[in-house]
C-alpha cells in the first residue's frame, strides 16, 4: 500500500503546487502508516527529484522520457494509473491546478475512485472512509466530502498548507517505464508563448493587483515597481483587462484566474463579488482604496483608506527600507 | 459537425448562501438560479459561433429536474438547436458525467465544450470525467478554439504563458475567458426557443462516487485593521511581524 502524488516539473523545477501535493501525500501516508511515493513524467534532473525527500516522499517513480514532456491528459491518466498499480496506491494526490484537475477527474473514472477536488485540509480516515473539506460557492461556504471507494483521489487547493521541510532528506529515484503505444499520444504542441521575466500568477506567493482606481494604463509603473521590489506577480480586475489597460492573463476573478497567494494587495479595486470569488482564498488581503465604503474592505485583513498615487510610492519606499533591514 | 454543450444550473453569484436540514442541503429559498456563467458565455456561445461558420448542430444537455426549464430555454434562445434534459438531481460529478457520456455516445457527437468550472462546486470535474468515459482527448484552460478538417487547434493556458496545440476530434474542450464574446438573447431567439425540442430522458446509470456529508459557513467576518495613509511603514511591519507573509 502507498499514497501516490502526481508531481509536475516546469522549467526544470518542481512546481510549487506539486511540492504542496507531495507534502500532503506524505502527511496522508503518515496517518495511514504507509509510504509516500511520487510519480514524475518527462525529463527531469534526478538530483532535483530527490529533494522531494524533504517533504516526506520516500520514492519517486520517474518516467524519464522526453515524449512525456508535454501535458496530455489522456496519456498522463494512463501513465499515472499504471504508477498507482506499480506502487499499490490506495490514495492518489494531485494539485488542484489546471493539469491536476484534469488528470484527477479522469483517474476518478478510470479507477472508479471517489475524487475530492480542491481539498483545503488533511483528510480524516474512519475505517475505509475518508472525509475532507473543500471550499464551495466561490469561497462563501465549505463542504465535507465523504469517499468510501477502494481507491481515493484528492486534489489539494494551492496554498492550503505550508510544507514543513526536513533539510537534506532525499527520496530514492527509481526508473518507471510504463508501456505506451503511439495511439496514447493525443496532443501535438505547435507553439509555446511564454511570458518571460514575470512570475506566473497561479504560482505566486505575493500578488500586487490594481483596478480602475488607477485611472489609466500609464499609471501602472508604480504597481510594477512595487511588485518587482517584493518579488510579487501583478494582477488586475476585469474592467481593466476588458478595456485593455492590462493583458488578459492578469485578470483575476470569477471569469478570470482563481488565485490563493499568501498576500494579495488590492489597489484601487472596489471588490465586486465576482472579483472576490477569484481571490478570497488568499491568506492575507490588503486593500488600498480612496472609498472607505468599498466592499473589498469587508474581505480585507488590512486596509488603508487613501489615494493610491500617494500610498503606493510610500509603500515602495517603506518596503525598500524593510528589505534593506532584513 | 455535432457539438454537445453541458450546461449547469447554479445560484446567481450574488446569492446569500445558506443551508438547511442540519447543514446537509443548500437552501434555495429566495435564490435566483442562472446558467453557469462560463458554460453560457464561452461554451454555448463558441459552439454557436462554430455552427454559424461551418454548419452542423449544437445540442445542450442538462442534468436536472423540471425547474431547470429557464436555464435550458436561455441556451436555446442564444442559438442552440435542441436540448436534452436528463431528469435527475445532479448530486455527484461522476453521476452527471456518466449521463452526459451516455448521451454523447448515442448522438455521435464530434465535440463537447464545457465551461471552466461551475460557480457552486468550483471543481472542474465533469469535463475530464466525460472524456475518460468516452476515451477521448481533453484539453482544459482553452482560450481559443478553431476546427478544420476534423482537427481542433487550441490555445491553452500553461504556467507563465500559453501553448497552441492540435488535437484530432472527437474531444472535450474546457472553455476559458476569451474563447467567445458573451451574447444576450435577442427577441427572435427568445421566440424561436419556445418551439425548439427539449427531450426529457431518464438517468441511465446510478453510480455515485462521493457524498457531501455536510456544509459549513465560514466563521464570522474578518476583523480588518486600518492603517493610516500617513503611516505606511506600519503596514509593512504588520505584514512581517503579525501576518508573517513577507
Amino acid at each position: 500500500m502507498a499514497v501516490l502524488s502526481f508531481v509536475e516539473i516546469a522549467d526544470g523545477k518542481i512546481k510549487k503546487a506539486s511540492v504542496e501535493a507531495a507534502y500532503y501525500g506524505s502527511k496522508v501516508a503518515e496517518s495511514l502508516g504507509t509510504e509516500s511515493v511520487a510519480v514524475v513524467l518527462g525529463t527531469a534532473d534526478a538530483a532535483t527529484l530527490a529533494t522531494l525527500g524533504e517533504v516526506g516522499v520516500k520514492k519517486v517513480l520517474h518516467a524519464n522520457d522526453a515524449r512525456f514532456n508535454n501535458f496530455d491528459s489522456k496519456l498522463y491518466t494512463k501513465l499515472i494509473a499504471e504508477a498507482a498499480t506499480t506502487a499499490g496506491a490506495k490514495v492518489i494526490v494531485a494539485s488542484f491546478n489546471p493539469n491536476g484537475k484534469l488528470v484527477s477527474s479522469r483517474l476518478s473514472v478510470r479507477l472508479k475512485a471517489g475524487y475530492v477536488p480542491g481539498a483545503v485540509e488533511l483528510p480524516v480516515f474512519t475505517g475505509n472512509e475518508l472525509v475532507v473539506k473543500k471550499n464551495v460557492y466561490s469561497g462563501k461556504a465549505a463542504a465535507h466530502y465523504k469517499v468510501a471507494t477502494d481507491v481515493k483521489i484528492i486534489s489539494v487547493n494551492p496554498n492550503s498548507l505550508s510544507p514543513v521541510r526536513t533539510a537534506g532528506a532525499t527520496a530514492a529515484v527509481e526508473a518507471f517505464a510504463p508501456s505506451v503505444a503511439d495511439s496514447d499520444f493525443t496532443i501535438v504542441v505547435k507553439s509555446v508563448d511564454k511570458i518571460t521575466g514575470t512570475i506566473p500568477l497561479t504560482e505566486a506567493e505575493l500578488v500586487v493587483s490594481a483596478g480602475r482606481g488607477l485611472k489609466g494604463p500609464e499609471n501602472w509603473g508604480m504597481i510594477e515597481e512595487l511588485a518587482k521590489e517584493m518579488g510579487a506577480a501583478t494582477a488586475c480586475s476585469r474592467p481593466v483587462s476588458d478595456v485593455d489597460w492590462r493583458p488578459h492573463h492578469e485578470h483575476v476573478g470569477q471569469t478570470g484566474l482563481t488565485i490563493r497567494p499568501n498576500l494579495y494587495i488590492a489597489i484601487g479595486i472596489s471588490g465586486a463579488i465576482q472579483h472576490l470569488a477569484g481571490v478570497n482564498g488568499s491568506k492575507v488581503i490588503v486593500v488600498i482604496n480612496t472609498d472607505s465604503e468599498a466592499p473589498f474592505f469587508k474581505a480585507a485583513d488590512y486596509g488603508i483608506v487613501g489615494d493610491a498615487f500617494q500610498v503606493v510610492p510610500k509603500l515602495i519606499e517603506e518596503y525598500k527600507k524593510f528589505k534593506a533591514a532584513h | 459537425m455535432k457539438i454537445l454543450v453541458p450546461i449547469a444550473k447554479v445560484p446567481d453569484t450574488t446569492s446569500r448562501i445558506a443551508f438547511i436540514d442540519n447543514n446537509t442541503k443548500f437552501n434555495p429559498d429566495g435564490v435566483t438560479f442562472i446558467m453557469n456563467p462560463t458554460d453560457e458565455w464561452y461554451a454555448v456561445v463558441r459552439a454557436i459561433e462554430l455552427k454559424e461558420k461551418q454548419g452542423g448542430e449544437v445540442v445542450v444537455i442538462h442534468i436536472g429536474l423540471a425547474d431547470s426549464d429557464s436555464v435550458i430555454r436561455k441556451a436555446l434562445a442564444l442559438g442552440a438547436d435542441r436540448a436534452i434534459r436528463v431528469d435527475a438531481d445532479p448530486t455527484d460529478a461522476y453521476f452527471v458525467a456518466a449521463q452526459i457520456a451516455a448521451q454523447a455516445k448515442e448522438g455521435a457527437f464530434d465535440l463537447i465544450i464545457t465551461g471552466k468550472e461551475t460557480i457552486d462546486y468550483n471543481s472542474f470535474e465533469v469535463g475530464g470525467m466525460i472524456a475518460e468515459l468516452l476515451d477521448w482527448p481533453a484539453v482544459a484552460q482553452v482560450s481559443k478554439l478553431e476546427i478544420e478538417n476534423g482537427v481542433a487547434t487550441l490555445k491553452r493556458e500553461v504556467e507563465g504563458g500559453t501553448e497552441t496545440v492540435e488535437v484530432k476530434l472527437p474531444m472535450v474542450v474546457g472553455a476559458e475567458k476569451d474563447m467567445a464574446i458573451a451574447r444576450i438573447p435577442n427577441m427572435k431567439g427568445i421566440m424561436s426557443a419556445k418551439g425548439k425540442p427539449v427531450a426529457v430522458v431518464p438517468a441511465t446509470d446510478d453510480v455515485k462516487l462521493t457524498v457531501i456529508a455536510n456544509y459549513a459557513l465560514p466563521d464570522k467576518a474578518k476583523q480588518i485593521k486600518y492603517i493610516s495613509p500617513d503611516n505606511v511603514g506600519e503596514l509593512v511591519r504588520l505584514l512581517h511581524e503579525e501576518a508573517k507573509v513577507i
